[in-house]
């Protein structure tokens, strides 16, 4: 296919030869870095979702947890009633959405990052294992997986917040409960793949400890997939905890969690009252999923054209 | 073949096993099931006569056998919540509903994205293949329970075309949830069919089909979707999961009297036994699904059951 050898156009040779020959100006310089990048996503991720999820505490106007009853439902501010104090509306009990969308960034990044981190390395080293011994071992993770991959996840959510009560710790655990089974699948296959190249086999012969050629030689080969996945991983992680949350089996109020906020105004939705309140927070749910989405895909063409779909 | 079957049926019986230990553990990692189960105005009287009487006194793993031995008959004990009602009795009340719904959104989510994912891979690289590239990109970014809210706001609460909620108005009741439930699904199949085609057009039979001059709408909707068609077919069995979790959200959103909403209220009133007869049927079905597309499967594609 074509496009899958772009590193190496000649257009883009040719590009290379002009910027090092005829030395084009500095926003040139700039433009011709940047367009190698996906600069739309990337910015957009870091005003939706990073910036406020590392500084919520200084730049959101009110607090996330507390409003004033005086204030309730107030539209967004180009609509009659509202102003430019809650620059979106207020919710039901006049807290700022704003503030609550900037606060639930962080809830959101954080749930998000502790569960891949977690599922991608069980994942990853179970994977490794078990391409890596084969025989039982293999059978034994891999039936795990299979099970894992056909039990649905929500449900189990839903037995877990039965049996105990809505947590954070909860909504991480179903997570990793669903996600290790994707890493490990993966990764046992790449492992397949390298264990049986020169390069192993020669580690051994050298004498290294099976653990060091599972960390040293077979970890480096599979990490770019491991990568790829987590970066997928995460809008598909976001939009499950936001719908535990929304169905309140997730993170528990008065947290500012986007799905909770958007549960918030789901009455309000169904008697016409207020849909500010349900909107704003989907649609950061939204775009910073599309964001993750087209990042994610961008670096898979980057790091691991394998996994790419026609 | 017959082998094959033979481990298939083996492997989802052994997940099944599992999901009932998981689930049996569950209940009891929580704590005593009398804190559970047990109205707030009981006595240690009480307590102790139930404790006896549902042989938690026993040991656990014969709690766990006698727990399966009743799952195995369809016996969760009775709703904390409706009095009166077994648990089973309530998810079977409400199952035709839910199966309903996700049979309308699959229908919906196919009439989607055949056409468009046909047409993307036929012109590739054209307008309509972008068109179809962001509407998977948008699919897959979209949360189906907010989608479901959006359409509700704009379609039910300020246009007034389709009602609220309920079910009670025959089909306008269907179209929303199923849009939302499907929205998903439709991203998924059509980049699916999309790439299947994209394989298939490549082909020598078709090439040879041109050759001898058949017209291109038959070559393409005959020739090619046919035989493209056989990778979406085992994704279907992959669309149940979701769709389950779909109903879940969205038969939240909509009011929607079926299994899914009864599940989350019931996880959210505690009341365990129906939240287990829920789970273990929903899994049940999800898991013999698979089991025969993955049959199915195998008797299309000989390479399969020889792996």
């Amino acid at each position: 296919m074509a496009t899958e050898n772009r590193v190496a156009t000649p257009s883009a040779i040719e590009e290379l030869a002009v910027e090092s020959s005829a030395r084009p100006s500095f926003l040139g310089r700039f433009w011709a870095e940047a367009r190698r990048y996906p600069l739309f996503p990337i910015v957009l991720l870091l005003v939706v979702l990073v910036i406020p999820a590392i500084f919520s505490d200084i730049i959101a106007p009110h607090s996330a947890t507390t409003g004033s009853l005086s204030a309730r439902l107030q539209p967004p501010f180009w609509m009659e009633g509202g102003d430019t104090n809650h620059l979106l509306g207020t919710d039901r009990v006049g807290r700022d959405i704003l503030s609550r969308i900037m606060h639930g960034a962080r809830v959101s990044v954080t749930i998000a990052a502790v569960a891949i981190f977690i599922a991608g390395v069980l994942g990853t080293s179970l994977g490794i294992i078990a391409g890596y011994w084969g025989g039982w071992v293999d059978a034994l993770v891999m039936r795990l997986v299979d099970i894992s991959l056909s039990i649905p996840i929500i449900l189990l959510a839903l037995v877990i917040v039965a049996a105990t009560q809505p947590s954070i710790l909860n909504v991480i655990v179903v997570l990793v409960l669903l996600m290790w089974s994707r890493y490990a699948r993966l990764v046992r296959g790449e492992t397949l793949a390298v264990r049986v190249q020169d390069f192993i086999s020669r580690a051994q012969v050298a004498g290294s400890s099976h653990r060091r050629i599972m960390f040293r030689h077979v970890f480096p080969n599979v990490f770019n997939s491991v990568i790829v996945l987590a970066t997928l991983n995460v809008g598909f992680v976001i939009v499950l905890e936001a719908t535990l949350s929304f169905l309140a089996v997730g993170i528990p109020p008065p947290q500012p969690a986007w799905g909770l906020m958007v549960a918030d105004g789901r009455v309000l939705i169904a008697s016409a009252q207020g849909w500010w309140v349900s909107l704003f927070p989907g649609l950061a749910i939204m775009l910073v999923v599309l964001c993750m989405n087209l990042l994610g895909d961008w670096l898979r063409d980057r790091l691991d054209p394998k996994q790419r779909q026609v | 073949m017959q082998r094959y079957i033979l481990m298939r049926v083996a492997q989802s019986v052994l997940t099944l096993l599992i999901l009932t230990v998981i689930v049996f553990s569950l209940a009891r990692i929580a704590g005593d099931p009398l804190d559970v189960l047990l109205p707030l105005e009981a006595t240690v009287q009480d307590a102790e006569r139930l404790r006896a009487e549902w042989g938690l006194d026993r040991p656990l793993y014969v709690q766990y056998f006698t727990f399966l031995g009743n799952a195995l008959t369809g016996d969760f004990g009775e709703s904390l919540r409706v009095r009166g009602r077994t648990a089973m009795s309530l998810v079977l009340e409400r199952l035709p509903n839910t199966a309903a719904l996700a049979g309308v959104a699959v229908v919906v989510a196919t009439a989607i994205a055949v056409p468009i994912g046909v047409l993307s891979a036929v012109k590739k690289d054209t307008p309509f293949d972008y068109v179809g590239k962001a509407i998977a990109l948008f699919g897959q970014s979209l949360p189906a329970f907010w989608l479901g809210l959006m359409l509700m706001w704009v379609f039910a609460a300020q246009l007034g075309w389709f009602p609220v909620s309920g079910k009670e108005q025959g089909v306008l009741s269907y179209i929303l949830p199923a849009i939302a439930i499907g929205w998903f699904q439709v991203a998924a199949l059509m980049r699916l069919v999309r790439s299947s085609m994209l394989d298939v057009l490549d082909s020598e039979y078709v090439k040879l089909a041109r050759i001898k001059g058949v017209v291109e709408w038959k070559v393409i909707w005959k020739h090619c979707l046919r035989n493209a068609a056989i990778a979406p077919f085992t994704y279907f069995a992959l669309i149940i999961g979701s769709l389950m979790v779909g109903s879940v959200s969205i038969e939240f959103v909509f009011a929607w009297p079926g299994v899914g909403r009864l599940a989350v209220d019931a996880a959210n009133t505690k009341d365990f036994p129906v939240v287990q007869a829920v789970v273990i049927t929903f899994c049940m079905v999800y898991i013999v699904a698979n089991l025969l597309v993955d049959i199915a499967y195998a008797y299309v594609d000989p390479r399969i059951r020889f792996d």
